[in-house]
């Protein structure tokens, strides 16, 4: 070990023990003072009863299922729409004025409402129209609700990776012979696409929690089964269940698109 | 006197208010090997950039094969594909290893077959000597193995004239011998080349034909021992003394 390094280590030793010890505080104050608070032994009771926990915890794994699968088929659909919304808005022959507009309507309109309430518009006025079975299923309309508010956010990435191509990239294609479309299927979008793929990612993991928001109108998912035990238990522990169980899933995802990023970011660098 | 390839006649071009082709008068013969040499911003890229219309011009007529392409409205890809051209920065496409960039263009463009089409890429990476290089992606490619992909490129369209923008420019000078040796050869098979370059020693060596540019206006002409050793105008013979000191 030369001089540098021995400072070097030395120094991390000692940001490790600092770290430790102020980690090590913070946690200790935590589980000393909270039990103090007057109203400790209630909220514990309430939220988490360990006997409430292992029986609620297979059933609302089971409704969680729900919600993967609402998210699993909402997805394709999500990123088919939000790149033909990003792909009307990049559109630039005077013909398809029109579709420029409403690709610009569209995302401004999405993104400036709040999920739930385009989720409560769409999930409830639509089937109000009169629809019969299987058309008035609120798994159907809820997901069109995510689907359109989610693409329109993906929409805007993917907006912003196409614009991140260099416009040589698009000259030297051009140069080349290549057509208009030929030069954004086979030049501007594979660039485009995988530059914002961490930028998507995180967009999922929202959209993993926000499925739970379906509960509002209908489909017996996670979020609405921890209510529904809620109330037969008088007890808010199934609300913990579902919260770990969303964290399991989402911890993980956000970590991976993180590391996406940092990747991303180093490469480029 | 063989036929002129390409002739350029009083092109014009501005940006804004800015002129910067001020009225070109230029003819080249089929197999000529032309250089345009001038200060930066004397209009060398810009004339280049016209030529194949990345830059629609204002006035004049550019006539390929007798053939005006310059009349606005007309379709350019099928002149594009007649004209090759390559840049300073190369331009590679990076997510695509050097063999697909040469083959995206023929495959989609002329639609030729799979396999007569990377057989002929196969032979052009060959003959410039970049044969262990095809599967490889740009990122892992020199400066200089990265520009002769980029000519291999320009080269796979089967153009008739092909177009050089300081295509030296950005390398290291170690590198830009491997690049020069290619136009040479590129020369020896007779392809008809217009290129702007800062290297005067190349110029002299294989030009037919050197033209001096300045303020938008070729201001002198002619074969490079004329050029290099009696400049006339009093303006080529300050950049040349600047130059080649």
């Amino acid at each position: 070990m030369n001089r540098r390094q021995a400072y070097e280590a030395a120094q991390r030793r000692r940001s490790l023990t600092v770290a430790a010890l102020s980690t090590g505080g913070v946690l200790a104050g935590l589980i000393l003072l909270v039990p103090l608070a007057p109203g400790w032994p209630a909220v514990k009771a309430s939220f988490f009863d360990a006997t409430v926990f292992a029986e609620t915890f297979p059933t609302l794994l089971q409704a969680f299922l729900i919600d993967v699968m609402i998210f699993a088929w909402s997805v394709p659909l999500i990123l088919a729409l939000g790149l033909a919304i990003a792909l009307a808005r990049g559109a630039r022959a005077p013909a398809l004025f029109p579709l420029r507009i409403f690709g610009a309507v569209y995302v401004d309109v999405f993104r400036g409402v709040p999920v739930v309430l385009t989720i409560y518009l769409i999930g409830f006025g639509v089937p109000g129209l009169g629809l019969s079975r299987p058309w008035n299923s609120p798994y159907i309309w809820g997901t069109v609700a995510l689907v359109l508010t989610y693409s329109a956010y993906v929409a805007e990435v993917l907006r912003s990776g196409i614009e991140s191509v260099h416009a040589s990239q698009r000259n030297a294609a051009i140069c080349l012979g290549l057509s208009e479309g030929d030069t954004l299927r086979y030049v501007i979008l594979p660039q485009a696409i995988r530059r914002v793929v961490p930028a998507n990612m995180n967009m999922l993991v929202a959209l993993q929690k926000d499925v739970a928001l379906l509960s509002f109108i209908g489909p017996v998912e996670i979020l609405r089964q921890a209510g529904i035990y809620k109330s037969l238990l008088a007890n808010f522990t199934p609300y913990v269940v579902a919260a770990v169980i969303f964290l399991l899933v989402t911890v993980p995802a956000t970590r991976y698109a993180d590391y996406l990023l940092n990747r991303d970011r180093n490469a480029r660098s | 006197m063989p036929e002129a390839k390409l002739v350029l006649q009083g092109v014009k071009k501005s940006f804004g208010e800015n002129p910067v082709l001020c009225g070109i008068d230029l003819s080249i013969a089929r197999g000529d090997m032309i250089c345009l040499i001038g200060a930066s911003g004397s209009g060398k890229s810009t004339l280049l950039r016209c030529i194949n219309q990345l830059e629609p011009i204002d006035e004049g007529t550019i006539l390929l094969d007798g053939q005006d392409i310059s009349e606005p409205g007309i379709d350019l890809a099928p002149v594009r594909r007649r004209i090759g051209i390559v840049f300073q920065s190369y331009n590679l496409f990076p997510h695509m290893s050097a063999l697909d960039n040469v083959v995206l263009a023929p495959r989609r463009v002329l639609h030729e077959a799979s396999e007569a089409l990377h057989a002929r890429a196969a032979a052009l990476f060959d003959r410039f000597g970049l044969a262990p290089h095809m599967a490889k992606y740009p990122d892992q490619l020199s400066g200089g193995q990265q520009q002769r992909v980029a000519v291999i490129r320009a080269l796979a369209m089967q153009p008739e004239i092909m177009l050089f923008d300081e295509i030296t420019a950005a390398l290291d000078p170690e590198l830009v011998g491997e690049v020069l040796n290619l136009l040479r050869q590129l020369r020896g098979e007779g392809m008809t080349m217009l290129l702007a370059t800062h290297e005067m020693g190349f110029a002299r060596e294989v030009a037919d034909r050197v033209c001096f540019m300045d303020g938008g206006v070729i201001v002198e002409e002619g074969p490079p021992k004329e050029i290099f050793a009696a400049p006339k105008h009093v303006r080529t013979q300050a950049f040349l003394g600047a130059v080649l000191r």
